[in-house]
């Protein structure tokens, strides 16, 4: 432990700290000048490469990605509320994708369908298919709903318990996505009946492993319809969902909300005493963190063309939390940092290191390692830069101690 | 009102699973409890095992106030070190009783011994150095050591469940006592833990260094003016909660006779599970909340859906912290409010 005998404590904003930090900038270049150059460059990146290319479906992916880890920097980050369980909220995202915009309720309106501002192919189809904007708004009520729900039973709870509380709400929705092929609708006590008439008898809640599959593709207003051939529309898709959690992220953050959230992760008991509504405060950010999630499910579930169970493990949690990690809790441009690098590492670095452990004589791919490098990851960020890449100012004189460290205040800070 | 539901609604929602039973049995045409009571006997033994893993949780709880996510693994390289050693030395089914005897004794230590030193050093390589830091940081360390170990587990045995030597015959029945069948597990199960629970009990309520455990969890720094060495106490308890896991792991091995690197994932969460419906820092509690929890699983397993048991244990868990997040026996602590 260091502590800094003697010497006062720094000035805020003294410019003396270590490393790079964005937050410390003018607020015109981190909210203005900064944002349109990236906009600008990341729009005209896949021109640069083959529409249908594989990098360019890796970025799709690590922009998707980037979206969750902003939602989920908003309860770990902005508002202190370790959640490992952000699965979940992939996972209803996801099905709110599958059972409004594919072919799964097969049975619905005599086999005929219900169809809602969509066309071409997709118009044509039994099941229930409705507009890719209707369907990320019904993701964004669903999933903020759910986030409140886990909310609650934490409300009392802090730390550890706040972690293994909402772990055990991405398990349950997890197992409950793999067993759901066992749930049969009709079979649901009291609304069983009605359920039945409008899905049919043997309709199930989820398809298990099996995956609901093929999902719709995008279809927005005055564009073509999205292909898997050309993943250039996907990428400004995801692109313009990036801008727009980014412009939430920055408008939450400096605003009398995101004040509150910060002052509830200082100190929980100070903060309720001067008035922060602790209950309301706590909920809006699982609300609004999970509604990214949602946003960002629902858009995957299109991209991936299947909605499977397997996709929603504790794994998941784990790489979009590294993400946060690994740019600094709580800062924007750090998570997007994040998500972009880890997206990266897991989807074109890790594949291309795959035969290296054989040709050293080792008897394994790189591919079955994965948990443990994340975990190594994890564990090595949070030893030697605990702060992450691009730290949050406040963060930052936190993790590295450069405040007044005394014995005193090792044991109390783990209160 | 509140007062009542903070004080009996965890014991109201612990026992809605078990009465429902006992009255569909009583009220069935059989009438008879012999498959409660069979539901009972394999709960007991499948609790003595999570009892095991779940006083480490309470153990480190009490002492640093952090989760170890990593336990789970540590109990799932006490299974590996055991189904190991095993063909290590060469036991089978067909082994004489004594040798056998022997042989599970000597794979006893050297499980406790592997998970033992295991926790010790992951308390020193990953808790440690943050011991300073914000909650937040040592339980994302935690999280990494679990992934970390995980792929021990799976490259040691690779990744997909392994069958391991019966070597007890341990679904083989021992007596029947009223239509309720006592297998060589079950007995195994129990001739481990309870020894080993009374052995550390006492370990930690009279000797001395249990009784610098005691100070250290109360008040770290009062304890290191009193002359305790509070760093080598911390190591202490991880190596109890690592021997504890490791006997776990035999005792599952055998039990099961299937092990596979996920196992410590679920393993652990039950574990924690049983930790906290117990009150975590109440060494009584975890033992009685992992009877707890192996017979609700029991009862789900054999009633309900296997495939649906671990998704009722975590509603059992998001209850616990519902109704009453210091637990059974537990005293109120600053996290749980």
């Amino acid at each position: 432990m260091s502590t800094t005998e003697g010497t006062p404590a720094p000035p805020a904003g003294a410019p003396k700290r270590r490393g790079l930090a964005i937050s410390e900038m003018p607020p015109v270049v981190e909210k203005l000048v900064i944002p349109v150059v990236f906009l600008l460059v990341a729009a005209l990146l896949p021109l640069g490469f083959d529409s249908g290319s594989s990098f360019v479906g890796t970025c799709v992916l690590a922009l998707a990605y980037t979206v969750m880890a902003l939602g989920l920097n908003i309860i770990v980050g902005f508002a202190g509320l370790l959640d490992l369980g952000y699965v979940a909220f992939f996972a209803i995202g996801a099905y709110t994708m599958g059972w409004l915009g594919s072919g799964f309720f097969s049975q619905v309106n005599n086999e005929e369908g219900w169809h809602i501002a969509v066309s071409g192919f997709a118009a044509e189809l039994p099941g229930i298919h409705m507009n890719f904007l209707l369907v990320i708004v019904a993701a964004i009520i669903f999933t903020t709903i759910a986030g409140m729900l886990i909310g609650l039973p934490t409300l009392r709870l802090r730390g550890d318990y706040i972690a293994i509380v909402t772990l055990a709400f991405g398990e349950i929705i997890g197992r409950s996505a793999v067993n759901g092929d066992d749930i049969k609708l009709s079979g649901i006590p009291i609304i069983g009946g009605p359920l039945e008439n409008a899905f049919g008898p043997d309709q199930t809640v989820t398809a298990g492993r099996q995956g609901i599959t093929p999902v719709d593709k995008i279809d927005l207003p005055f564009v073509d319809a999205f292909t898997s051939l050309n993943l250039r529309p996907w990428y400004w898709v995801g692109l313009g969902m990036v801008a727009i959690v980014l412009f939430v992220n920055f408008r939450l953050r400096d605003s009398r909300l995101g004040r509150a959230w910060v002052a509830l992760r200082e100190d929980e008991v100070a903060a309720v005493s001067m008035g922060v509504p602790a209950v309301k405060t706590k909920l809006l950010a699982y609300g609004t963190g999970a509604a990214f999630g949602g946003m960002s499910g629902a858009f995957l579930g299109s991209f991936n063309n299947t909605v499977n169970a397997d996709q929603f493990q504790f794994f998941f949690s784990i790489l979009i939390l590294g993400m946060v990690i690994l740019g600094g809790l709580g800062s924007i441009w750090g998570t997007v940092l994040g998500g972009i690098a880890l997206t990266f590492i897991n989807f074109e670095l890790l594949p291309r290191l795959n035969d290296v452990p054989s040709k050293v004589g080792l008897d394994f791919d790189v591919s079955e390692i994965n948990f443990g490098i994340y975990g190594f990851l994890l564990v090595i960020m949070m030893i030697m830069r605990p702060q992450g890449l691009l730290p949050e100012r406040r963060r930052k004189m936190e993790l590295t101690e450069e405040g007044d460290v005394t014995e005193e205040s090792v044991y109390a800070a783990r209160a | 009102m509140r007062d009542a539901v903070s004080k009996y609604g965890l014991i109201v929602v612990l026992l809605i699973l078990p009465v429902v039973y006992v009255i569909k049995d009583l009220t069935s045409e059989e009438d008879n409890l012999s498959r409660f009571g069979n539901n009972l006997v394999d709960g007991l033994s499948n609790g003595a095992i999570w009892a095991l893993v779940a006083i480490g949780y309470t153990l480190v709880y009490g002492i640093v106030e952090l989760i170890n996510f990593a336990h789970g693994e540590v109990f799932m390289i006490g299974s590996f070190a055991t189904a190991s050693f095993f063909g290590f030395i060469g036991l089978t089914q067909d082994t004489s009783v004594i040798l056998l005897f022997f042989g599970l004794f000597l794979t006893l230590f050297v499980a406790m011994a592997a998970s033992g030193v295991l926790n010790v050093m992951i308390e020193r390589v990953a808790y440690r150095p943050l011991r300073s830091a914000p909650k937040l940081a040592p339980l994302i360390t935690a999280v990494g050591m679990s992934f970390i170990l995980q792929n021990v587990g799976l490259l040691w045995l690779g990744g997909s469940p392994e069958g391991i030597p019966d070597l007890i015959r341990s679904q083989k029945e021992l007596v029947d006592i009223a239509g309720v069948s006592i297998t060589h597990g079950d007995v195994l199960a129990i001739a481990v833990t309870i020894p080993l629970l009374l052995v550390m009990t006492a370990f930690i309520a009279r000797s001395r260094l249990g009784k610098a455990m005691r100070a250290t969890a109360q008040d770290p720094e009062a304890a290191r003016l009193m002359g305790i060495n509070v760093d080598t106490t911390i190591s202490l308890t991880f190596l109890i909660g690592g021997i504890l896991a490791g006997s776990a792991g035999l005792i599952y091995a055998l039990y099961q006779t299937t092990i596979w690197y996920f196992q410590g994932f679920t393993a652990g969460l039950v574990a924690f599970t049983a930790a906290v419906m117990g009150g975590i820092g109440n060494l009584k509690g975890a033992v009685l909340g992992g009877f707890i929890i192996g017979f609700i699983q029991q009862l789900s397993d054999n009633r309900i859906n296997p495939a649906w048991t671990n998704a009722i244990v975590f509603v059992y868990l998001i209850l616990i912290m519902v109704f009453k997040p210091s637990g059974l026996l537990g005293e109120q602590t600053r996290d749980a409010g």
